[in-house]
């Protein structure tokens, strides 16, 4: 099986930058998660390395032989698009078997068609129309397509943007291993982390036509490169605060809301970076109602109960207001309580107020 | 919409009933006509009771007009051939043409693409007499004058910008991920084009079909100047039935029956296509 390979893509629409100096490896049996906001120029990603169009920069090389130029019908690559695009006059039988590329024998094309149609249970409907199909079925069968010429490179964009939340995490929990089965370098296009994390082995974050983090889900979550990415990953998202670091007696403190905080300062050389944002995520936050050191005053000004945790609105004494995510049997407050927020210093991350890229870096492993 | 009440029920029928019979009637009282001498029709007060007569009939397929005056001779089936062949005949050649570069037209931006396509279409505003002197000029010098091909050709100027706007818009509505998918499926350009766009434009170019075979089929002006009597088409031949000793009602009625009913048929069959057309449109598949 052949690596895909990226390198410093780039693609204007007149005046508009699409993507720029883009850089990305996918190795066979790989799945990497191409995640951003939309307008971030994932759509024009896949389609530039499917050949709808071309790069204006760069070069797209599968398993080494650049496609760049060559028809889409020659590039080896499998594609679901979001809308499905199934051919609503061809039956799902026929949708499916016009993926084999190689023109197969009749026997074998049914066969191929069985099996993986069995893989992905939509036997039973095979001799549908797309229009009697429900959108799961229509996603299965787009997926099947895309699958059984077992093209080197697959392409998914945002395959479960358009089916119901029960199958969106059915196929979360059958999409990676469905996937590895075809050992194809994987690219897979998504507007939800949650998606992103749980089906990929890698995450390439994408803002603005930009490649700006490219790591494992959890290292992004843990240690997100800039501000920008801490913000698109967590729900409720994180909580961002002025600060400006300075450094005590063997630690560094800043002022949260007037009330002086210590961060973890072990390894943080960023005592006289200037102004920075504070970042804190929901779920690092602790309620209680004793002051003491480090614990910030505030108030509740709303709880929503989200099933398995509750999320509270806080309001600190100069006004800005902070979410705090706790499990729904320890959500001990009620609206206008006032609380007292601590967080350990360990879970606060540093971001250059300017330039929105993480400071400090403690901590830090290795992206695989 | 349920007009469940019974009055409500009884002025829809009531109201469809006169609706029917204000643009039936025309067609109704033209059948009948057909089946009457002159002396019947020309009756008055005129009588809804009468005894039916072939002769008409008979006189137009057999190319024999009884008239006051004499036998005369009309050559009103072979006007109908005529029709028929010089209308399949131009709107082929325009499905032929139109189709691609409606498809062209759709999916491409080319330079001068939306002047071209606009002034393909504003053949249809310029009145058939302002292009028809230099026209037969041209034709006489090209010897196009008098000649099937002759006709079919200035036909395209009825056909061809009504296929290509029509089939157009139908092109636009595709998905072009469909395509797409298809393409990355291994298929070349053409094979998309061929078993994706033109099936599922399908109804729309039936459409565009039906209604430029009728306008071609309607045609009088460029035929009466370009086409001598054996390559006249019925809208032409009709004037025959104007004669020295008066007009021929019931012969006409006839021939309107006739030159009517292929048209007829056609749109009564294509019409199921018409209906899919719509419903594809509104199911996203």
């Amino acid at each position: 099986m052949a690596r895909l390979e990226l390198n410093a893509v780039g693609k204007s629409f007149g005046p508009v930058r699409c993507a720029e100096d883009l850089s990305l490896a996918v190795e066979p049996g790989e799945i990497v998660a191409v995640f951003g906001p939309s307008g971030s120029g994932k759509t024009v990603l896949l389609r530039m390395i499917a050949g709808m169009f071309e790069p204006d920069e760069g070069d797209i090389l599968v398993g080494g032989q650049s496609i760049v130029g060559a028809p889409p019908e020659r590039r080896g690559i499998g594609m679901a698009f979001q809308n499905f695009a199934l051919f609503p006059h061809m039956s799902a039988q026929d949708n499916i078997a016009s993926g084999l590329r190689a023109r197969a024998a009749a026997g074998e094309v049914a066969a191929r068609v069985k099996s993986i149609s069995r893989l992905l249970k939509i036997e039973h409907v095979l001799g549908h129309m797309p229009r009697e199909l429900s959108n799961g079925q229509k996603q299965r069968t787009a997926l099947a397509r895309a699958l059984i010429g077992n093209p080197e490179v697959l392409l998914l964009d945002d395959p479960l943007r358009n089916v119901d939340a029960k199958l969106r995490y059915e196929m979360r929990l059958e999409l990676p291993s469905l996937l590895r089965r075809s050992s194809a370098a994987v690219l897979y296009v998504t507007q939800d982390y949650r998606e992103a994390m749980a089906i990929a082995d890698r995450i390439a974050v994408l803002i603005g036509g930009r490649l700006v983090q490219v790591a494992r889900p959890e290292e992004i979550y843990a240690r997100p490169a800039s501000v920008a990415v801490a913000r698109l990953f967590g729900d409720p998202s994180i909580n961002l605060a002025e600060v400006e670091p300075v450094a005590g007696q063997g630690s560094l403190n800043a002022e949260v809301a007037g009330t002086p905080v210590r961060l973890d300062a072990a390894d943080r050389q960023v005592a006289d970076h200037g102004p920075c944002w504070l970042g804190v995520r929901p779920d690092d936050l602790l309620i209680s109602r004793q002051a003491g050191e480090n614990a910030i005053p505030a108030r509740v000004v709303a709880i929503t109960p989200m099933h398995e945790k509750a999320v509270l609105l806080l309001r600190f004494s100069d006004g800005s207001e902070w979410l705090a995510a706790l499990p729904q049997n320890s959500a001990m407050a009620s609206a206008e309580d006032g609380v007292f927020v601590r967080f350990a210093p360990e879970a606060a991350l540093l971001f250059d107020r300017a330039t929105g890229l993480r400071v400090g870096l403690p901590h830090r492993r290795q992206a695989a | 919409m349920d007009h469940s009440s019974l009055a409500g029920r009884i002025f829809r029928g009531v109201a469809l009933a006169l609706v029917l019979a204000f643009f039936m009637f025309p067609i109704v009282w033209i059948f009948l006509m057909s089946f009457q001498t002159n002396e019947q029709i020309l009756r008055i007060p005129p009588h809804i009771l009468f005894e039916p007569t072939l002769a008409n009939y008979q006189a137009l397929i057999s190319g024999q007009l009884r008239t006051a005056a004499g036998n005369l001779e009309i050559s009103f089936m072979r006007n109908l051939i005529n029709s028929f062949a010089l209308s399949s005949a131009a709107v082929f050649l325009a499905l032929l043409l139109g189709v691609p570069a409606a498809y062209a037209f759709a999916r491409f931006k080319f330079r001068l693409g939306e002047t071209i396509a606009f002034t393909l279409l504003s053949f249809r505003f310029a009145p058939p007499l302002l292009v028809l002197l230099p026209l037969s000029l041209y034709y006489q010098q090209l010897g196009l004058n008098d000649t099937y091909f002759g006709i079919v050709w200035v036909y395209q100027l009825i056909a061809l910008p009504l296929i290509l706007w029509i089939v157009r818009g139908y092109f636009e509505d595709i998905s072009p991920d469909i395509e797409h998918a298809y393409r990355l499926a291994g298929h070349t350009w053409r094979e998309a084009f061929t078993r994706i766009a033109v099936p599922l434009a399908g109804p729309g170019i039936a459409a565009a079909g039906l209604l430029s075979f009728i306008f071609c089929w309607n045609n009088f002006v460029f035929a009466l100047i370009l086409a001598s009597a054996d390559k006249q088409p019925v809208t032409v031949g009709a004037l025959a039935f104007v004669t020295a000793s008066g007009i021929q009602y019931g012969q006409i009625a006839a021939a309107i029956v006739l030159s009517v009913t292929p048209t007829l048929l056609l749109a009564l069959y294509a019409q199921r296509y018409l209906v899919e057309g719509l419903s594809l449109g509104a199911v996203k598949g």
